[in-house]
């Protein structure tokens, strides 16, 4: 099953590559961009047919690796 | 006093570091990031570099890596642990140091010769040290250091901020920090001060006619509050 996973900064966590992306796109004329935000999208294989037991699985591992949480919150879509 | 040097793959500080620890009288070993032991030291040193190509967040892989379970119970024990620049990332996901390295706040690498200010001296890094500014170097792209309001207040309430950015005169101001990091921190200590972080690379000044010599009173200075 798998399994996906998008981590993003937390709100108030300075992203200076979002804020370049930004800054790029108004140079590009698409001037009504407000704020971009970068994130990481994950998907994840996982050898478990249960939906809910593979989220949980993934929730660990999200806490232990795939997010830091001093600066990120993650999102299981 | 033994130390041992862990080499991760993407280490590419850890010669230096050796070069840096023998110059000065330590018994250094080098150990591979793979073994599950460190053979009996008095210092672990973290060393700088792009460990496993710093993907997913610098340093995040080699908190994880076989030889990390022993380096934390090491420092948990009260060893002498130093991290330098990716081995200072690597210390905060462990979870030893609180905090993160960010991306430096202009998006750039920064290659260059700092002074940094030494905010403590209780401790066995800097006890009894003859200067309070330190020209060292730093090269990095991920040293823009951040942490919790909590555990900022947390960190200066325990004396735990080791090292801050300055100019030569000792001030800490926005044109004397190179990457943004909060309160221009260069370098922490864990709560006990045995475990030290910190992205400036003493080993790179250890010479007067190739660098400057700081970075040797710093070594030298930890032999010496170890006899």
């Amino acid at each position: 099953m798998k399994i996906k996973v998008i981590v993003t900064l937390k709100n108030g966590v300075l992203d200076p590559q979002g804020k370049a992306i930004q800054q790029t796109l108004n140079g590009m004329n698409f001037g009504n961009v407000e704020d971009v935000r970068q994130g990481k999208y994950f998907e994840i294989e996982v050898k478990e047919k249960d939906e809910k037991k593979a989220k949980s699985l993934v929730d660990d591992m999200c806490k232990k690796l795939l997010a830091n949480l001093v600066i990120e919150d993650y999102k299981i879509v | 006093m033994r130390s041992s040097v862990i080499i991760f793959p993407g280490s590419n500080c850890d010669r230096d570091m050796d070069v840096a620890l023998k110059k000065f009288g330590f018994n250094n070993q080098m150990v591979w990031h793979n073994d599950q032991s460190i053979p009996k030291s008095d210092l672990i040193v973290l060393p700088g570099g792009f460990s496993y190509g710093d993907y997913l967040r610098c340093g995040s892989i080699a908190s994880k890596s076989k030889i990390i379970k022993s380096v934390i119970d090491f420092a948990n024990s009260g060893g002498l642990v130093l991290g330098i620049c990716n081995g200072f990332q690597i210390l905060t996901e462990t979870g030893l140091l609180n905090g993160i390295l960010q991306q430096n706040k202009f998006l750039n690498f920064i290659c260059s010769n700092v002074y940094v200010k030494v905010k403590d001296k209780q401790n066995k890094y800097f006890k009894d040290l003859k200067k309070d500014v330190l020209e060292l170097h730093i090269a990095h792209n991920e040293g823009n250091y951040f942490c919790s309001d909590d555990e900022l207040k947390s960190l200066e309430d325990n004396s735990q901020i080791a090292v801050t950015y300055c100019g030569v005169d000792g001030a800490e101001n926005e044109k004397t920090n190179p990457n943004g990091a909060i309160k221009n921190i260069a370098g922490i200590f864990n709560r006990n001060k045995n475990v030290l972080g910190m992205m400036p690379h003493p080993e790179r000044m250890i010479d007067k006619y190739l660098s400057g010599e700081d970075g040797s009173l710093f070594f030298k200075n930890i032999l010496d509050n170890f006899k």
